[in-house]
C-alpha cells in the first residue's frame, strides 16, 4: 500500500484556504443523521467533540476518567503558542511555521505545520471568547512569554496552569452540548477495539469500567484523540491512566504507526527519588525564562554536594558551570528541549550531577529574584541596596509568575526553591510519534481519524514548548471539523449503523476472550511488576541516548517480558465489576507490543534527529547528526502480527519552503 | 515507617461497607500517600486478595480525580494539596491512619474509596459555559481589554479542580464553593455577563436538584480546598443569585 499524504496543491500559504474552498460540505439537516465517535476528551478530543456537536453531528464521546475535565491535557503548565505578534517583536505565521519545522529537526510535514501556524491565532480568539482567563498586562491586554527554540514572545499563558484553563474551556464547550443532548458522554469507559465494516471504521468496542460490561457503539466515523504513549517508560510525566490502547487497537486493525521512536524527554522534571516512585512531575519550561541551569564546575564540589557536605548556595559564582549559557550563547537556557536534556545527561554522566543519585542539575532563580527585586525597588522608590528588601520584592514577582510550580516543588521535595535552587533532571514527557495520518488527519483506515498527540504529524522529531496545546486545539476546533465533513458527505443517506453485524460480534468476542485469558491464567505477579520491568529497559536502552547493540537487546528482552506477562500476571477480582487492576493490565499488554516496535523503529533509523539520539551518529561537538539523504522520511509501520514483523512504509518529506541545515542554537 | 491503615471497604453501591484494618511496613517518608496505597495493593495481589479501589490519575494535583478522606480531613492533614501530593513525611512511625471515601448523598460510593461525582458534571452542563460556537471568526482577543485585577480573580476562581473536597468537608454537604467558583469566573469577565442571569439560576437549581445541602458559612470548604478557592466566591454567587432572582 502506497502512502498518500493528500497534500493539496498550491503555494504553502494558500493550501489550507484552497482546500477548504473545494471540499464537500454536509448540509445542516443531514448532519443530524450522522454519528461520530470521539475517544478521549483532552484538548483535541474535547474541542473536536464540542465543535462537531455545534455543527449538528451526533457525537458519542468516551473517556476513561470519571469526567472529561480530567484528561491529562489539564496538566500542561507553560503556555500555548500563537503567531499574534502582539509584542511587535517580528513574529508571523511564517516564523511560527519555520520555528516548528526547524525545532522538529526537519522531520515534520511542511503543509500540516503551516496550517497549524495559520489557525494558531484563531485559537486565542476562540478561547478568550469562551472566557479562558489568560494572563494580562496592566493595560488589560494579553501577556506573552518566551519558550524554548524561538527568539520571539508568542506564548500565551495562565500562570502555570495554561493546560487546565484551556481544557476547562473545551470542557465547558462540551458541557453546553452535553446539556443540549448533542454529545452523549461515556465517562469511565475504555475503548478496546475498532470495528471495521466494508473497509470503513464504523464503531468501537468499549468496556464500561464501572460495571465491566463490554459494549458496542456504532458511528459513521471514529476519531481517536487518546493522547501519547509516554507511559511505555513506566515513569513519565503522563497521568497514571495515560495509555496507548486506543491508538494501538486501531494500529492492529490496519492504521499505520509512524515514528514511534520520536519521544520527548523534557529537561526540567523533579528527579527520581526512589524505587517506589510511580510517576514524575514536570516543572514547566517557562521556568527557563528566569531560571539559570548549572552544575558545579569542579568534580570535588559535585561530590561534596552529593554527600551532603556542601550546599549549592555555598558555591561561588566562579565555581559554577552554566553549561547551557556556555555552549549555546544565542539561546542560552532557552534551547529546545532535546538539546537541554542531552546537555544535562552529558554533565551528569561526566560526574557533575548533584542529588544523591547523581542524576540532577540545578535550576536557580537567585539572579532573577535579585533582578526583579531591584526593578521593583526602583519602581516603588525604595532602597535598591537593601539586600533583604530586594529579595523580598523579587520573591513576590517570581511567586506571582510561577507560584503554583514552586509550591508543587516544595510539597514533593520538601525544600524551598525560593532560597535554594531547584534540582531537576530530564524525564519522558511527550511522544511526537503516533498514528500516521494524511492531511485530512485520517489514518490508513477510511473513516478513522487521529488528532492531537495521538497522531504524528506536526512536531517532527522534537516538539517545541507550548506547541502541544496549540496542536490539540487546532486539530479539534479548526481542522478536523472541516476534513471529517468532506469524508462524511457520501454517507448522508446511510442511516444509523447497526451493531448487530458479524463484524461487531467478532470484535466483541475477541475482547472478551482476551479478558478471559488474562483473568484465568493462574499467574502470581501484579501487573505493575511487568510495567516497571518494561520501563527500565526502555529508559536504559531506548531512552535519551540509544545504540544498535542496546536496541537489539531491548527488542528481544521486551518480547520475553511479553511472553512472561501472559503467563504470570495476576489480576484480582472479577471481569464484570469495577476492577482497576484489569484495566491496567489491558493497557500494559499494549505497551508491551508498542515498546518492541519503538525499539525496532529506533534501530532502523540510522541517524540522530531531535529526540532520537543514536550514539553512533553525532557531530564532533556531540550534537545530533541527521542524514537527510537517507532518512528524510516518515517511517510508517504496518502491523503484521508480531511487532518484530511490522512492515516499513516510507512517506518522503518534501521541503520546499524551509532549507534543511544543521540545527544550530549557538 | 510501620503503620496501621484502617480502610473503608465496600463491594459496590448496593452493599454495606465497613472499616478493615491493614498493617503496612517499610514505608519511607519521601513516598507519596498514593504510592503507599500502590504498595499495599501489590501486597494484596500477591496474597490473593482484592485490591483497594481508589481514584487517581495525574498524581500532580491538577486533574482532581483523587479524593480520600484521611483521618477525618479531605485530602489529609496537609494544606493546599490533593491526596496525590500528600507525602508520608506528614505521618509518624506507628501512626494509625483512617482512609474513607468522600461522603455525601450526591456522591454515591462505586467501590471502596471511589465515589460517583457525576453531579458536578451535571451542574456544569446546566450553565457553566459561555454560549459561543467555534468559528474562527470571533473578535480579536485583544479587542476587549480586561482589567488585570479582574482577570486575575477570574483565574483564581477558575483554578477549581472539581475534586469535591468542599462537599466532603461541609457538614451540610454543600457544593456552594464549587458552583460559585464557576459562577464567579464568568461574572468577573465581560464575556460572561451576557448570560449571567440564566447561568446562576440554572446552576443553583441543578445543585439543589442533585441533593447538595445549603451553605451555613462555616468555612470548612475553604480550609480544606486544595486550590485555596476563596469563600468570597460564595458571597459573589449569592449577590449574583439575588440580582438574577429579582430580574426574574
Amino acid at each position: 500500500m502506497a502512502l498518500d499524504s493528500k497534500i493539496p496543491g498550491g503555494s504553502i500559504s494558500d493550501k489550507w484556504t484552497n482546500y477548504k474552498d473545494h471540499i464537500n460540505l454536509v448540509n445542516p439537516a443531514n448532519k443530524r443523521n450522522l454519528d461520530i465517535i470521539v475517544v478521549g476528551t483532552g484538548l483535541a478530543g474535547g474541542s473536536a467533540a464540542a465543535t462537531l456537536a455545534e455543527l449538528g453531528y451526533n457525537v458519542k464521546a468516551f473517556c476513561f476518567q470519571d469526567s472529561p475535565r480530567r484528561a491529562h491535557s489539564i496538566a500542561a503548565q507553560g503556555g500555548i503558542n500563537a503567531a499574534k505578534n502582539y509584542q511587535g517583536d517580528g513574529d508571523s505565521t511564517f516564523r511560527l511555521f519555520y520555528d516548528t519545522v526547524k525545532g522538529g529537526d526537519y522531520r515534520a510535514r511542511e503543509a500540516n505545520v503551516h496550517r497549524l501556524a495559520e489557525v494558531s491565532t484563531n485559537i486565542i480568539d476562540q478561547c478568550v471568547a469562551q472566557g479562558v482567563p489568560f494572563a494580562r498586562e496592566y493595560g488589560g491586554l494579553l501577556d506573552n512569554r518566551s519558550f524554548g527554540g524561538t527568539l520571539v514572545s508568542r506564548t500565551f499563558y495562565a500562570k502555570g496552569q495554561t493546560g487546565q484553563q484551556l481544557l476547562l474551556g473545551a470542557y465547558s464547550a462540551m458541557n453546553r452540548q452535553i446539556g443540549r443532548g448533542k454529545i452523549k458522554m461515556h465517562n469511565r469507559h475504555e475503548m478496546l477495539d475498532l470495528v471495521i465494516v466494508n473497509g470503513k471504521a464504523r464503531g468501537i468496542i468499549a468496556r464500561n469500567l464501572v460495571t465491566g460490561e463490554i459494549e458496542r457503539h456504532s458511528a459513521h466515523a471514529v476519531v481517536i484523540a487518546s493522547g501519547g504513549y509516554g507511559n511505555v517508560f513506566f515513569l513519565s510525566t503522563n497521568a497514571m491512566g495515560s495509555n496507548v490502547t486506543a491508538a494501538w487497537k486501531i494500529h492492529k486493525r490496519g492504521a499505520f504507526f509512524a515514528n514511534p521512536c520520536y519521544t520527548q524527554i523534557h529537561p526540567t522534571c523533579i528527579p527520581v527519588s526512589g524505587e517506589h516512585q510511580a510517576k514524575l512531575t514536570l516543572m514547566s519550561e517557562s521556568l527557563r525564562n528566569d531560571g539559570r541551569i548549572w552544575v558545579p564546575a569542579k568534580l570535588e564540589d559535585a561530590k561534596a554536594i552529593r554527600d551532603g557536605k556542601l550546599k549549592p548556595t555555598q558555591i561561588a559564582e566562579a565555581d559554577r558551570d552554566y553549561y547551557l549559557e556556555r555552549r549555546y550563547p544565542a539561546f542560552g537556557n532557552l534551547v529546545p528541549r532535546d538539546i537541554a536534556s542531552r546537555a544535562a545527561k552529558e554533565r551528569c554522566d561526566a560526574g557533575f550531577g548533584v542529588n544523591k543519585t547523581g542524576e540532577a542539575v540545578y535550576l536557580d532563580f537567585a539572579a532573577a529574584i535579585e533582578r526583579y527585586g531591584v526593578d521593583q525597588a526602583r519602581l516603588k522608590h525604595l532602597d535598591e541596596n537593601d539586600k533583604a528588601l530586594v529579595i523580598k520584592l523579587g520573591t513576590e514577582v517570581v511567586a506571582n509568575k510561577y507560584g503554583n510550580l514552586f509550591q508543587m516543588y516544595e510539597k514533593i521535595v520538601d525544600e524551598n526553591p525560593y532560597s535554594t535552587p531547584m534540582m531537576i533532571y530530564p524525564a519522558v514527557h511527550y511522544t511526537m510519534g503516533g498514528t500516521w495520518v494524511d492531511y485530512n488527519l485520517q489514518t490508513t483506515i477510511p473513516g478513522c481519524f487521529s488528532i492531537g498527540e495521538s497522531n504524528f504529524s506536526d512536531h517532527g522529531a522534537n516538539r517545541l514548548g507550548a506547541s502541544a496545546l496549540m496542536q490539540g486545539l487546532a486539530d479539534g476546533y479548526f481542522v478536523l471539523p472541516y476534513t471529517i465533513g468532506d469524508y462524511l458527505a457520501p454517507d448522508i443517506k446511510m442511516g444509523t449503523i447497526s451493531t448487530d453485524s458479524p463484524e461487531f460480534e467478532q470484535a466483541e468476542k475477541n475482547v472478551k476472550q482476551q479478558i478471559e485469558a488474562l483473568m484465568s491464567n493462574g499467574g502470581s505477579k501484579p501487573a505493575d511488576y511487568f510495567h516497571k520491568k518494561l520501563g527500565k529497559i526502555m529508559w536504559d536502552k531506548v531512552g535519551m541516548a540509544r545504540n544498535a547493540k542496546g536496541l537489539t537487546e531491548a527488542q528481544n528482552e521486551i518480547a520475553a517480558i511479553r511472553e512472561e506477562f501472559y503467563k504470570e500476571v495476576k489480576i484480582p477480582g472479577t471481569a464484570n465489576s469495577f476492577n482497576p487492576e484489569l484495566a491496567k493490565a489491558l493497557r500494559i499488554a499494549d505497551f508491551l507490543e508498542l515498546g518492541e516496535l519503538f525499539a525496532k523503529d529506533a534501530l532502523h533509523r540510522n541517524e540522530s534527529c531531535g529526540g532520537h539520539f543514536r550514539e553512533e551518529y553525532q557531530t564532533p561537538e556531540g550534537e545530533a547528526q541527521r542524514d537527510d539523504e537517507n532518512f528524510a522520511y516518515v517511517a510508517a509501520w504496518e502491523y503484521k502480527g508480531n511487532p518484530s514483523d511490522a512492515v516499513l512504509h516510507k512517506e518522503e518529506l518534501m521541503f520546499e519552503n524551509v532549507k534543511l541545515v544543521q540545527r544550530s542554537y549557538k | 515507617m510501620k503503620l496501621t491503615l484502617k480502610i473503608w471497604r465496600q463491594k459496590n453501591a448496593a452493599s454495606e461497607g465497613k472499616i478493615v484494618e491493614y498493617p503496612i511496613d517499610g514505608i519511607e517518608p519521601d513516598m507519596s500517600f498514593l504510592e503507599m496505597l500502590d504498595i499495599l495493593n501489590d501486597e494484596l495481589i500477591v496474597k490473593g486478595e482484592d485490591t483497594v479501589a481508589f481514584d487517581h490519575d495525574c498524581r500532580e494535583g491538577i486533574c482532581g480525580m483523587c479524593s480520600l478522606f484521611i483521618n477525618g480531613e479531605a485530602h489529609g492533614p496537609d494544606r493546599l494539596v490533593t491526596t496525590c501530593q500528600l507525602h508520608m513525611r506528614k505521618f509518624k512511625d506507628g501512626d494509625t491512619i483512617f482512609i474513607e471515601p468522600f461522603r455525601a448523598k450526591a456522591f454515591p460510593v462505586i467501590k471502596d474509596l471511589v465515589v460517583d461525582r457525576g453531579a458536578f458534571d451535571r451542574i456544569q452542563q446546566s450553565g457553566g459555559f459561555i454560549s459561543v460556537n467555534t468559528s474562527g471568526n470571533t473578535i480579536d482577543a485583544n479587542t476587549i481589554p480586561i482589567p488585570k485585577h479582574d482577570a486575575d480573580r477570574a483565574f483564581d476562581a477558575a483554578t477549581c479542580i472539581g475534586c469535591g473536597a468542599c462537599v466532603a468537608s461541609c457538614k451540610n454537604s454543600s457544593a456552594m464553593l464549587f458552583v460559585s467558583a464557576k459562577v464567579s469566573q464568568f461574572a468577573l469577565l465581560p464575556q460572561g455577563k451576557v448570560e449571567a442571569t440564566d447561568r446562576v439560576l440554572n446552576m443553583v437549581s441543578q445543585m439543589d436538584a442533585e441533593g447538595f445541602g445549603n451553605c451555613t458559612n462555616t468555612g470548612a470548604c475553604e480550609v480544606e480546598c486544595p486550590k485555596g478557592i476563596s469563600l468570597e466566591n460564595i458571597a459573589r454567587m449569592n449577590r449574583e443569585y439575588l440580582s438574577a432572582s429579582l430580574k426574574g
